[in-house]
């Protein structure tokens, strides 16, 4: 048995609000960029403005998560490229611990954050100027690259807190999926939030929703599995204190499942198109953004 | 006790059937290493004001109370436990195994120490210590737990704590006569009737063995303390949550393909 109804005997880290945050923006710019990429390659010509939107809204996400991460560091904060550069006298060199999810998620943000930045400016380029910053074969190829780090990203935050000696978040295997299909239940929601802006981009809109929903099964699935891990373990009274955050997370994952239902006829384009699905779909979106980041304060929180 | 040499295996054997609870080892720690100590406090635990492991304190005096109401017997050594507690210096370290910047390192005394100029307060070895020593001072934002002394060390001298120690219930040697000594400790205690005492971390069971390693009059988990099944590393939790992750990101996007690639009719 790798989990064991174990005795923890470690001090909390005192993760609080900066990494909450960052879990948020990362779940959500990698589960985004996924989305994007999913859009580009495998839907239909339609989706491409709603990929669009994905690559947009990545990039900035992204770009949050080291400043987060930084302003976590307190006094140190200067010393955040230790991270990736070994600074030990005699021993000076770039660093990577694979065994260690924190020093793999240095490095993967960083890369990550390339492909991040090249797809948003490739995305502005085509809403500008109609003109890709990569040809097609080449540009799928580096979104399909950049979606494997993005799943990376959006995921690791779970494995980061199992790697660890702390209750609840040691006694569990369904972290970093749960986290994962969290992060891309919150891309699918913001980028439906998004598409009120972008009314040609509303042939997505139930295909979306669709995707929402199979990704919510999958958050449910794993939500009961992390409950019955822990309580496996003996640790269920450190996540019942935080009982209105998981309600509030599975709200969202309700309201994911309610508008769960195959697609409808949607013209390409039209204002009219996106007023009429545009509340119902604003207060899903909006449901779901705030049970991500609600699961991702109750996991945390339960453990400190 | 011969010259302290580099190369050679050092560490801490407490018996914790002779401390008193004096607290000269916090004292001296505190003294040596200018630790300023947390804001006093009253905990009401016992005599017991200085709660636990943290950034400025190295060394602390458990105090287990197992004193009946009404005593029938002298409680045979086990109705007061006290234990001076201090980072263990595993032999496979969580702390050092999750550390990310490399500034979690092995002295040339086989012992752990955080290089200060390395690291960068990203709080990860507080998160897998099982035994929530390590802690951080906001200024200048690192880390910092019991360096076994390493400066003394350097300096051919043994750990303040163990030198104030009036009990010898804090021993500091080569790791090799620790442990013979030890074994003695423990032959001697099971001959005269004690039998619930026990070594922890003397043999490879918790954490490959520790450096600074107890004996204790009663189960580890009296003492705050993993038993040897509970006593892990974090990397176990590696593999499953990366293959949970995995599996989960497969599914994703064959049910995202799935999503985009149905039909729209119009």
């Amino acid at each position: 048995m790798i989990y064991l109804a174990a005795e923890h005997f470690a001090s909390p880290p005192q993760w609080t609000w900066y990494i909450l945050f960052y879990f948020f923006f990362a779940g959500l710019a990698g589960g985004s960029y996924v989305l994007a990429t999913l859009l580009r390659v495998g839907g239909d010509a339609r989706d491409e403005p709603a990929s669009r939107i994905g690559f947009l809204v990545s990039f900035p996400a992204t770009l949050l998560c080291p400043i987060l991460l930084t302003a976590d560091l307190g006094a140190s904060w200067s010393r955040f490229w230790h991270m990736l550069v070994d600074v030990t006298p005699g021993d000076t060199g770039l660093i990577l611990h694979y065994w260690s999810p924190m020093s793999m998620g240095a490095w993967a943000l960083l890369i990550f954050g390339f492909f991040s930045f090249v797809s948003f400016v490739d995305a502005w380029l085509m809403d500008r100027r109609r003109r890709p910053l990569l040809p097609a074969p080449v540009g799928k190829l580096f979104n399909i690259v950049g979606s494997l780090l993005g799943l990376f990203i959006a995921s690791y935050t779970g494995v980061l807190l199992s790697v660890s000696n702390q209750p609840v978040w040691s006694d569990t295997w369904a972290l970093s999926g749960l986290f994962l299909a969290s992060g891309l239940s919150g891309g699918a929601a913001l980028i439906m939030l998004l598409v009120r802006n972008r009314p040609e981009a509303a042939f997505s809109l139930d295909r979306l929703r669709l995707a929402d929903g199979y990704f919510s099964i999958l958050e449910l699935v794993l939500l009961i599995a992390f409950f019955v891990t822990v309580a496996a373990a003996g640790e269920a009274g450190r996540i019942v204190p935080w009982f209105p955050l998981w309600i509030v997370a599975i709200i969202g994952i309700g309201a994911s499942l309610l508008g769960f239902r195959p697609p409808r006829l949607r013209p390409t384009g039209g204002g009219a198109a996106v007023a009429g699905v545009a509340m119902e779909a604003t207060v899903v979106s909006v449901l779901v953004l705030i049970a991500v980041l609600a699961l991702r304060a109750a996991v945390i929180f339960s453990a400190q | 006790m011969a010259a302290i040499q580099a190369g050679q295996e050092y560490g801490f054997f407490t018996d914790t059937s002779v401390c008193i609870g004096c607290k000269a080892c916090e004292v001296a720690c505190k003294e040596w290493n200018q630790l300023q100590g947390d804001n006093p406090s009253f905990l009401a635990d016992s005599f017991d004001n200085t709660g636990s492991l943290d950034a400025q304190n190295w060394r602390h005096v458990k105090f287990i109370e197992h004193v009946p109401d009404e005593s029938a017997t002298t409680g045979d050594g086990a109705a007061w436990l006290m234990m001076s507690d201090v980072c263990k210096h595993c032999k496979h370290a969580s702390c050092m195994e999750v550390c990310p910047t490399g500034a979690i390192i092995r002295t040339e005394f086989n012992t752990v120490f955080i290089q200060q100029d390395v690291c960068n307060g990203c709080r990860n070895c507080i998160a897998a210590c099982p035994y929530g020593v390590i802690g951080m001072i906001s200024k200048p934002g690192t880390a910092h737990t019991c360096t076994l002394c390493y400066d003394r060390l350097q300096g051919g001298l043994e750990p303040a704590c163990a030198k104030a120690c009036p009990t010898q219930s804090i021993q500091f040697g080569p790791l090799a006569d620790l442990q013979q000594a030890a074994d003695v400790r423990l032959a001697a205690l099971h001959s005269q009737g004690q039998t619930q005492a026990q070594l922890y971390g003397r043999d490879d069971k918790v954490y490959g063995g520790l450096n600074a390693f107890f004996l204790l009059m009663d189960k580890p988990e009296t003492y705050g303390l993993p038993n040897a099944d509970n006593a892990q590393l974090p990397s176990r939790n590696n593999v499953a949550g990366y293959l949970t992750a995995a599996v989960t990101g497969a599914l994703a996007v064959v049910a995202g393909l799935v999503a985009f690639r149905r039909r729209v009719t119009g």
